[in-house]
């Protein structure tokens, strides 16, 4: 059984984002990249499975500052091959370039589970999962919280609003975009990544030129304006503790 | 000139889920600048009624026992085939578990063109802009609609779903889904949602905690407060994909939407995610250090503090009173 799953690193949202000169994109010089969260999900799921099932883990990053990080933690947690995707991502990268670079790849690879964070907050022309799954022709289950594996079958659940879900069954090999894993993605100790570092070894990959076709071209990125923010209250924090009593009786819950 | 504006209405067990009104409202807008008709899409199985109040030009309605629970597989299929009869100038899903993935999966098999998160449309000369909103709600970003036709997935935010409503019925057209082929996804069972302690769905006064929170433990100074005043603590995402609290609790796009009269944030954000949860909340109070948070854009009060300093204060003087 062979897992593949891909993780990107995108902006961390706690910092403040600024736009550039051009006025259609983020300011990236001092912009602080992470795992997308959900990828780190994805990640977790892959390592649950290979623990239940023996099955061999690769993750596979576009490169990216950061990257080499991301890959050898994946590895201190149980990932046997780590891939990045070289490229000139400077001039901008889209989900459908990516996806089209990673098609090769992936019939390479041959996995039988292909796993991916549902969506990253930067996308704006589709997610990666089902747009890869289309290009491979292979089906395709995003929100997925669960998974099962039995005779080259997966049964996946994914979520619908309101705490519903459905147990779907999918012949591999399949895509599936993962909303959450089955546990919180495991902390790993520092020092097990250094030692990963020391011991795993980054394949390169090329990507090519790029092939942006599929994506919207942005003409003006900006902040969205506030028509009415809050009301701010302050003061000392004896202040401020009756101020929302005051409100709170106002409005007719306390 | 390509003019229609297709419609994929989303419905999960026999109810149309409120985003597909949206969309139908922001159809009309697109409409009207290319000049088209909205054609809604209702695919299922004995679900023609679904059909009855939606405010489209016309409604297609495919009926075929196969989808009869959504798979991405034969919407993708039906849709296919919907738009090469059609030839549309847009097919607007929903950016949910639904429209989402299906969309992207029409790109890449079908070559066309997708614009993700968009929050509304303005027309320009004929063409169409649109507004999408990413990074967590903390940028929009605006461009042309892709032509001659282009996938669109829409969030929740820009349009009421009143206005993708009617009270005339539409006319409906029932139609024959294509053949399907290599179907490899099968709907096993639903799973229902957890019933819990509470329904946070009718409470008046919810304390909702976020990962600001940062420790299972630390939920205590919520459920103190929460005791204290007389309301119910609930959650966002992070929170309750760390098991601290049960899905019952969870507000927003996966969670519930609530309605109460006062809804309390603590370390919260505002994610768009979250926010769809709790539009219909009368009075929005948010606690956060950050005063750049998106949350105070949509809190009637905002208070820019540490929760661990602030709501034990806030919990003594509610005992003591
Ligand atoms: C498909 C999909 C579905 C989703 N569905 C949902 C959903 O249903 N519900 C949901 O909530 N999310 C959902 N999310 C996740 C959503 O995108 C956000 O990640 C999430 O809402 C963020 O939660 P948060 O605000 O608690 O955490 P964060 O965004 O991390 O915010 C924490 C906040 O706490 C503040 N803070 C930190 N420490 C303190 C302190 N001591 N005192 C005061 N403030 C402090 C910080 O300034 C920050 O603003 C979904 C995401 C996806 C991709
Ligand atoms: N038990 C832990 N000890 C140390 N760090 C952790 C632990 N659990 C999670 N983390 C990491 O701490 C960071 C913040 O976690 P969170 O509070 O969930 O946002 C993340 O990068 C986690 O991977």
């Amino acid at each position: 059984m062979n897992i593949v799953v891909l993780a990107k690193l995108i902006p961390d949202l706690v910092e403040e984002l600024e736009i550039d000169d051009s006025g259609t994109a983020l300011d990236m010089t001092w912009l602080r990249l992470i795992i997308n969260e959900l990828d780190d999900h994805a990640i977790e799921e892959a390592i649950l499975l290979k623990e239940r099932t023996g099955a061999n883990v690769t993750v596979l990053a576009p490169d990216i500052e950061g990257v080499d990080d991301i890959l050898f933690t994946a590895a201190a947690k149980g990932a046997e091959r780590l891939i990045k995707i070289v490229g000139d991502y400077e001039s901008g990268v889209n989900n459908h370039a990516l996806a089209r670079v990673l098609t090769p790849v992936m019939k390479d690879l041959q996995p039988d589970l292909i796993l991916v964070g549902v969506e990253a907050h930067e996308d704006l022309d589709g997610s990666i999962g089902p747009l890869l799954a289309g290009y491979l022709d292979l089906p395709f289950i995003g929100y997925v919280a669960s998974i099962e594996l039995e005779d080259g079958k997966a049964t996946a659940t994914k979520e619908y609003p309101g705490g519903l879900s459905v147990e779907m069954e999918v012949t591999l090999p399949v895509v599936l975009g993962i909303q959450v894993a089955e546990e919180p993605p495991r902390y790993v100790a520092v020092s097990k990544v250094r030692q990963a570092m020391k011991t795993a070894e980054i394949e390169e990959l090329e990507a090519g030129d790029f092939d942006l076709a599929g994506g919207p071209t942005i003409d003006r990125m900006y902040q969205p304006e506030v028509s009415e923010g809050a009301t701010i209250i302050d003061g000392s924090l004896d202040d401020i503790a009756d101020s929302l009593i005051g409100i709170f009786k106002e409005l007719g819950v306390q | 000139m390509n003019k229609d504006i297709l419609v994929v209405i989303e419905h999960i067990r026999g109810e149309v889920a409120d985003i597909s009104y949206m969309m139908i409202a922001a159809a009309r807008q697109l409409a009207e600048t290319t000049e088209g008709e909205v054609l809604a899409v209702l695919m299922g199985s004995g679900i023609e009624n679904l059909a009855g109040n939606l405010a489209a030009d016309k409604v297609i309605y495919l009926e075929d026992p196969q989808l009869a629970n959504f798979t991405s597989d034969t919407y993708q299929q039906s849709l296919e085939n919907l738009i090469r009869e059609n030839n549309p100038r847009a097919v607007v899903l929903g950016h949910t578990s639904i429209g989402m993935e299906v969309a992207s999966l029409l790109s890449a098999k079908s070559d066309l063109p997708l614009v993700s998160s968009c929050l509304s449309f303005s027309g320009e000369n004929g063409s169409v802009k649109f507004t999408s909103q990413l990074y967590g709600g903390k940028i929009l970003a605006e461009g042309l609609i892709p032509e001659p036709i282009a996938l669109l997935t829409m969030v929740p935010g820009g349009y009421k779903p009143e206005d993708g409503q009617s009270s005339t019925p539409p006319l409906v057209i029932t139609a024959a889904a294509p053949q399907f082929a290599d179907l490899e996804i099968s709907v096993k069972q639903y799973i229902e949602p957890e019933t819990g302690d509470v329904d946070i769905t009718s409470e008046p006064l919810l304390i909702a905690v976020g990962r600001g929170i940062q420790l299972e433990d630390n939920i205590e100074i919520a459920e103190e407060l929460a005791e204290a005043i007389g309301g119910v603590v609930c959650a966002s995402r992070p929170v309750v994909d760390q098991g601290w609290l049960p899905t019952s609790r969870l507000v927003g796009k996966s969670g519930y939407q609530v309605k109460p009269k006062v809804y309390l944030t603590l370390g919260i954000s505002g994610a768009p995610e979250h926010t769809e949860g709790i539009a219909g909340s009368e009075t929005i109070i948010a606690i956060n250090t950050d005063p750049a948070a998106p949350i105070f854009n949509i809190a009637k009060y905002g208070v820019v503090e540490d929760i661990f300093d602030l709501v034990p204060v806030l919990t003594e003087k509610l005992e003591e009173s």
